[in-house]
């Protein structure tokens, strides 16, 4: 190896990956089981899936372990590991009807068809640390288990079902309509099979959407209810649940493969607030009906992500150059975790030779100010001369 | 556990899989007949970060065959700890050749520099690229950059450019100077400093341009015209080194690196650590060198 002015990279990139481990291990606790992670940090896991683009938990727990709870690094080692797989089947379309339903809430009607299901949320928690936490053991979990069950009346079961939406309420009543702008692009894009042009598509939307980083994503959509936007969208409903995913094998029969979770999110919008901005853009909203949803939908129990979603992906049906969230390039590009991570951080990489052109830029400006001034003081001079 | 085939097994060949090899190949060829154009791709994450050079490394990679010699640097140097780990990525994925000797090498993925060295007809040179668009400084739309592009809008690039001599007296200031390609696309050279722009014209190599993140692919073919923009009486020129001189081989006109010592004091090294390495050695290699013009 010759004369260069970083010696030994090899050498130092090693090193770096033996010292993350030892700060990784020189507490010297017990190592945390995959299977821990994926059921202990379940909404961390949720989270890494969705980003991730993978519904896959126990790969996304072993991400999470392997870069010690960092969102956007597990996200990332899902996407790599995703590109390499083969695609052999495309899922039928999801029916979110079908859903086994575990939290279903509404805030549009006080009462809903179905009912509003709380289901496991911390919502309604109070948000203090729990010491008693600190005391759990597998004894104490499976008492807790045998007490959940114990309280549990055998006869007031319900049938396992499946709920209606609330959208049902305004598609019968005429409130919202089925049918789509009809101008609306509708093909099915695939933004990891093809660069994104714009206007996109609004498959290629839900799908960038669907992947993006969760607190860039809440970013756009709070920026809409608070001075960059119009929206305040009510959630009509949301709901968390597990959906069966059908593919149709090479004989052409629909098979069943297995269920993934979900958030769920229709936040109803009226068009009666669409700004005349939006409208003389062609904003797309179908004709005559009085509401349209803003949709979201991610992996996992992501409820935040849900709302944003929907609240978004609204908002960018109404496009306007002023405010952030209603404008295509700067939301999908921007809230694209993967990309956003890798390049804010090559920062870290060197810059020497373009930062020497521009230092040898601005040293020739300097040396070119200094000429002009001795030129001036030079003419000054001369014209003193002439007036003697 | 976890059922994980494709790593307790190897991975394809040069690590993408051929359908998205094949998808770049195609775009590749697309950019080589329309040089300076700017082509989408598909651009897949790969295991390394965005901005890291994912575009030079699907180039690389749907390129690179088991024949091939491949020479990895960043800013100019083998070195570079990005350069090693890239270089070690292709090298284990490929199971090719790999060099720091520019001459010796089939393909050579740089960030931001172009080899001092003349390269020749059997060499590629693939540059990673940040920002693929030209016009992003002037237009932050991609819908309407495209537009401008078909139309060979380049008004407002042109305005900058007087703008900034209005400014300070020079066209540009720094890296990627804009370029002109067969007369047609305005692109960029990726922000390599304007020492190497001149390289780029009706040069015996391929020059590809990868953008990974932003999903773009441009190329410049062999003995392509390739003219950084410039006006009749303000002429684009590259870094002058006035009075320098490389403090490990005494030799001068070269790319330089201004190194700090300790006590602050300032010395020259020849960026290109290849280049460094043959002209201490000598004979020193053949260079195209571009005259300032007065």
């Amino acid at each position: 190896m010759g004369y260069v002015a970083v010696k030994g990279g090899q050498d130092a990139i090693e090193n770096a990956n033996r010292l993350v481990d030892y700060f990784r291990w020189k507490g010297k606790t017990e190592p945390i089981k995959v299977d821990q992670a994926r059921t202990q940090m379940r909404l961390a896991v949720d989270r890494a899936m969705g980003e991730g683009s993978l519904y896959a938990p126990a790969h996304a727990a072993l991400a999470l372990l392997q870069v010690e709870g960092d969102s956007f690094e597990a996200a990332f080692h899902l996407r790599a590991y995703r590109a390499t797989l083969e695609r052999r089947y495309f899922a039928e379309v999801l029916n979110t009807r079908e859903m086994f339903v575990h939290r279903r809430i509404s805030s549009t009607f006080r009462e809903i068809p179905g009912g509003q299901i709380l289901g496991p949320t911390r919502d309604y928690s109070f948000r203090l640390l729990n010491p008693a936490l600190l005391q759990a053991s597998l004894g104490s979990i499976e008492k807790f288990i045998e007490g959940l069950r114990d309280a549990i009346d055998p006869c007031k079961l319900h049938a396992m079902t499946t709920y209606k939406k609330v959208i049902d309420i305004f598609l019968n009543e005429g409130l919202m309509s089925r049918q789509g702008n009809p101008d609306e692009d509708r093909r099915v894009f695939d933004v990891t099979r093809e660069a994104i042009k714009f206007p996109v598509p609004r498959s290629a939307v839900l799908q960038m959407l669907a992947r993006s980083e969760t607190g860039a994503l809440m970013c756009m959509a709070y920026s809409t209810m608070r001075g960059f936007g119009e929206s305040h969208g009510t959630v009509g409903e949301l709901r968390v649940g597990e959906v069966p995913v059908r593919i149709v094998d090479r004989r052409g029969r629909t098979r069943y493969v297995g269920k993934i979770k979900v958030t769920e999110t229709e936040m109803v919008g009226g068009s009666m607030r669409r700004s005349p901005d939006a409208a003389r853009q062609g904003g797309k909203r179908s004709e005559g009906a009085a509401l349209s949803i803003g949709y979201g939908l991610c992996f996992g129990q992501n409820e935040t992500k849900g709302i944003c979603m929907g609240m978004v992906e609204s908002a960018l049906r109404s496009p306007n150059p002023d405010n952030p969230a209603n404008n295509q390039e700067f939301v999908l590009y921007h809230t694209e975790v993967i990309e956003a991570y890798g390049f804010t951080n090559h920062l870290k990489l060197p810059h020497y030779v373009t930062f020497q052109a521009g230092l040898e830029s601005a040293r020739r400006v300097a040396r070119l100010k200094q000429e002009r001034s001795k030129e001036v003081a030079v003419g000054a001079g001369a014209g003193e001369g002439g007036n003697d | 556990m976890i059922e994980n085939l494709r790593f307790q097994e190897s991975f394809n060949y040069a690590y993408i899989d051929e359908f998205t090899k094949k998808e770049i190949r195609r775009k590749t060829l697309k950019a080589v007949c329309i040089p300076g154009y700017q082509v989408p791709y598909a651009s897949p994450e790969m295991p390394i970060s965005r901005g890291w050079g994912t575009g030079g490394l699907h180039l690389t990679l749907s390129l690179v065959g088991p024949d091939d010699t491949v020479k990895v640097i960043d800013q100019g140097s083998d070195a570079s700890v990005n350069a090693c780990n890239l270089r070690l990525f292709i090298k284990e994925m490929a199971k090719c050749a790999v060099t720091f000797d520019t001459a010796a090498a089939t393909i050579i993925q740089s960030r931001h520099r172009v080899p001092e060295e003349i390269l020749t007809e059997k060499q590629i040179l693939v540059l990673q690229v940040p920002q693929p668009e030209v016009l992003r400084r002037v237009e932050r739309h991609e819908a309407k950059t495209r537009i401008m592009h078909a139309e060979a809008d380049y008004a407002k690039i042109w305005v900058t450019l007087y703008e900034a001599y209005v400014r300070s007296g020079t066209l540009r200031n720094g890296a990627g100077h804009p370029i002109l390609v067969n007369g047609r696309y305005v692109a960029t050279p990726s922000p390599i400093p304007s020492w190497d722009v001149p390289n780029l014209s009706m040069a015996r190599c391929l020059y590809l341009f990868g953008a990974g993140r932003e999903k773009r692919i441009h190329a410049i073919p062999p003995f392509t015209r390739v003219e950084p923009l410039e006006f009749d009486d303000i002429r684009f020129k590259v870094e002058e080194f006035i009075g320098v001189h490389c403090s490990a081989s005494g030799q001068d006109k070269a790319f330089m690196d201004q190194i700090y010592a300790e006590d602050f004091s300032r010395f020259w090294v020849i960026n290109d650590s290849n280049f460094l390495d043959k002209v201490r050695q000598g004979p020193r290699p053949s260079q195209r060198l571009f005259t300032n013009p007065e």
